[in-house]
């Protein structure tokens, strides 16, 4: 069966939306972290392709672009062991205690 | 610049709105490899800065030399790293680099269907249409609507060939030189070079913008 990701040709698809949007700090983060990390040989391409490609349809079609990104490079680094989803709640909590109300 | 500080900085002062699930988990995720020596802040700072230095004025000057120069442009088209890197431009993070010349009876129109793959050091991050779900699905079976939407009317006569990027090939698209253009200079002919015309989906100006 076809894969969400793969959706030339489908045939539901509308006009195209070529409205610019500025890129907030966190997706320029999440640009950045990717590049660097791919940079310094810990990933590749390839690999933050197929774990972004592994993303149940839903959420594929639901996260914008870079928190595609982010959702990618998340499954990446736990399978690599540089990080845990239960360190990276802990620091999410943590910054959200110091950033307080936004 | 799009964004007001640098991707280190939000974190201490707090972000100015509710940020997303995922938008928390990259600041977290950025400070654990921090933590860890994986990066430092100042990697993420410098590969942010060189992102921003890519621009498609590298693929304008390339078309336009193209444009004046046939010698440049033959070997512009055998090997576009070589010359890129002649140029000053780093594109040595892509693995193949085609180029596509346009002509009067041929076009070519690019995409990644699969994502967003795209010629970065050429031309910088893809703007969002490129990215968007459809025009990855649309620009494989409705080229010439998609060009059409753009502003871009094609006769039946001219074939469209739509080229579907991978994370292993990028691609550039040589627009075709407007007329009338004979007199101008490299400069002033790579302000007719846009973007979207180096992607394909609509053709060089056909004058200088005021």
């Amino acid at each position: 069966m076809k894969r969400t990701h793969d959706m030339g040709g489908d045939t539901d698809a509308g006009a195209i939306d070529r409205t610019e949007h500025a890129m907030d700090d966190w997706e320029v983060l999440a640009d950045a972290l990717n590049q660097v990390l791919g940079v310094k040989g810990i990933k590749c391409t390839d690999e933050t392709r197929r774990a972004r490609e592994d993303m149940d349809s839903e959420a594929y079609l639901s996260l914008s672009y870079y928190e595609r990104w982010i959702a990618s490079l998340e499954t990446i680094l736990v399978e690599k062991g540089l990080v845990t989803r239960e360190e990276v709640d802990r620091k999410v909590a943590e910054l959200e205690n110091r950033w307080g109300e936004p | 610049m799009a964004h007001e500080h640098e991707p280190g900085e939000e974190h201490e002062a707090g972000p100015r709105h509710e940020l997303s699930h995922w938008a928390k988990r990259a600041y977290a995720m950025r400070d654990i490899l921090v933590e860890k020596g994986v990066v430092t802040e100042n990697d993420i700072r410098q590969q942010a800065e060189f992102t921003e230095s890519k621009t498609p004025a590298n693929g304008a000057r390339l078309v336009a030399l193209s444009w004046t120069d046939p010698e440049f442009k033959a070997r512009f088209m055998a090997d576009p790293k070589k010359v890129c890197a002649e140029m000053g431009i780093d594109a040595s993070t892509l693995n193949e680099f085609v180029i596509l010349e346009n002509t009067d009876k041929v076009r070519h129109m690019v995409v990644c269907t699969l994502c967003s793959c795209y010629p970065r050091p050429i031309l910088g991050r893809p703007p969002d249409w490129y990215k968007s779900f459809n025009y990855r699905k649309r620009a494989v079976n409705d080229p010439r609507g998609v060009m059409r939407e753009f502003g871009l009317d094609l006769p039946d006569d001219v074939e469209v060939r739509v080229h579907d990027s991978t994370a292993d090939m990028r691609y550039l698209v040589i627009p075709a030189r407007p007329a009338g253009t004979e007199n101008l200079s490299v400069e002033e002919l790579e302000k007719l070079v846009t973007r979207d015309s180096m992607i394909g989906v609509m053709d060089a100006l056909p004058s200088v913008p005021e």
